[in-house]
């Protein structure tokens, strides 16, 4: 076993893990945060994308002890006193059918917008490439990044249709 | 998938992990960005008893033009050679390899020492530092010793690393003036090995020909290949349309694909010679011809 301190959505958590532990099931089965998925477990699919020190990680294919001493942030961390701009842009510009992909598309792009506040289209294509949704098309994925780029330099957003 | 249970070392300096390596042999392995080895450890396609994660060590990140030579740390992460002016501006053919391996969050991770240090042919690097006329630093338990890259890639995931060495460090001569590179891909999704790889960089001389020249391919071998009879064919010539099919010709001629779920091998040799002859186009435009 190995001792490990892992800062978790700004919690310091310090566990004793298997080396041969993934990080995706240390977030998801010891410390039951289930906002990070496991899709394909090959490192293709980005359905377990977190951050790790600032940068999109896939989860799957990181063990545990290398996230040790290191920041992670999860989906559940996202949300500061409302939603993030990426969460309310998938929300508005409806960025997701039924979800799976949804945790690790919008921290992939937390990671690009970060590095890129203002991508085009193909920067943004190009940006969730190793992330694949089977519902949307990507089409109204990279709107939801477009809206959440503007929102956060601090343009006004439309808001989006409503249903009555 | 879980791996089988290993005993897991972070030493902190260069010296410490060449201390394990001695101490465990080779039922160790060396992990840095952990990409290429934890997919193989998850399948169990590898089982190492102990794996010695080195990428604590300081001092193993860095990208610069020192002595001739542009040099990169081992530990350099794939992202910071995507993003680096110094390679785009002047190494464009790494600039274009990186941006084809894999995804930018396996980027984020990566690092271009374990690219080449895995020894895999289907991996990206090995055919650009070929085609760079790079050499590699191997430092072991009596120092460093400098391995051309033509004679470290020896068969199948095998390369000229001593069970007690660490690759350190990638040293590419700085290409004269008139000089361009190119990599081109052929893969069928994002994150795929490629099909067909190919690495270009040549040099040009005051009259517009050829005087040095380095073509090598990706995947299409069982170890990372040079492509010498089309590197000879064109080296002093003036790059003619004829020629240069010729040579592309040669190249699709010498490689020795596998047929599998990419491709017959005919399709492979075909990509081959229109990936070289797209290549050293693109090569020759960068130069400024």
């Amino acid at each position: 076993m190995a001792n490990i301190t892992v800062h978790i959505n700004g919690v310091a958590q310090t566990l004793d893990v298997e080396p041969r532990l993934l990080l995706v099931h240390l977030i998801r089965e010891n410390l039951n945060l289930t906002g990070t998925h496991i899709g394909c477990d090959t490192s293709s699919c980005g359905a377990c994308t977190v951050l790790m020190d600032g940068r999109s990680v896939k989860s799957c294919t990181v063990y545990a002890v290398q996230a040790n001493g290191k920041e992670i942030m999860t989906i559940e961390g996202l949300a500061q006193g409302g939603l993030h701009p990426l969460q309310e842009g998938f929300k508005e510009e409806h960025g997701l059918q039924c979800g799976f992909c949804t945790p690790g598309m919008i921290m992939r792009c937390v990671d690009l917008l970060e590095r890129n506040p203002n991508p085009t289209e193909d920067e943004i294509r190009w940006g969730i490439s190793g992330n694949l949704c089977r519902c949307t098309g990507y089409n109204n994925i990279v709107k939801a990044v477009e809206y959440a780029a503007k929102k956060m330099q601090g343009a006004e957003v439309p808001a989006a249709e409503t249903v009555a | 998938m879980i791996p089988q249970a290993f005993n897991y070392e972070a030493p902190t300096t260069l010296a410490g992990a060449i201390a394990l390596l001695q101490k465990y042999g080779s039922d160790a392995k060396i992990m840095s960005g952990g990409h290429s080895l934890i997919p193989m450890m998850k399948l169990r396609l590898a089982t190492p008893e102990h794996v010695i994660d080195i990428s604590g060590i300081k001092g193993m990140e860095y990208i610069h033009e020192e002595g001739g030579y542009l040099k990169i740390g081992a530990l350099t992460k794939e992202v910071a050679l995507e993003e680096s002016k110094l390679i785009h501006s002047k190494y464009p053919l790494i600039t274009d390899a990186t941006k084809m391996i894999a995804d930018p969050s396996v980027r984020n991770l990566a690092t271009v020492g374990g690219n080449l240090a895995h020894g895999d042919a289907a991996n990206d690097h090995p055919a650009v530092m070929l085609a760079l006329r790079a050499s590699v630093l191997a430092s072991g338990p009596n120092g460093d010793r400098e391995i051309s890259i033509d004679d470290f890639f020896l068969g199948f995931f095998t390369t000229a690393l001593e069970p007690d060495e660490i690759l350190t460090e990638i040293r590419i001569p700085i290409p004269p003036a008139r000089s361009g590179g190119a990599y081109l891909k052929m893969e069928r999704k994002v994150g795929d090995y490629a099909t067909a790889g190919v690495a270009v960089q040549l040099s040009l001389d005051a009259s517009g020909r050829c005087h040095q020249i380095g073509i090598a391919l990706t995947n299409v071998s069982a170890a990372s290949m040079r492509s010498t009879r089309a590197e000879e064919a064109l080296r002093g010539q003036t790059l003619s349309d004829d020629l240069i099919q010729k040579a592309a010709t040669m190249a699709a001629q010498d490689c020795d694909p596998n047929a599998d779920l990419r491709g017959s091998v005919a399709y492979k040799r075909s990509i081959v010679k229109t990936l070289v002859t797209r290549a050293i186009h693109s090569a020759v435009e960068r130069a400024g011809a």
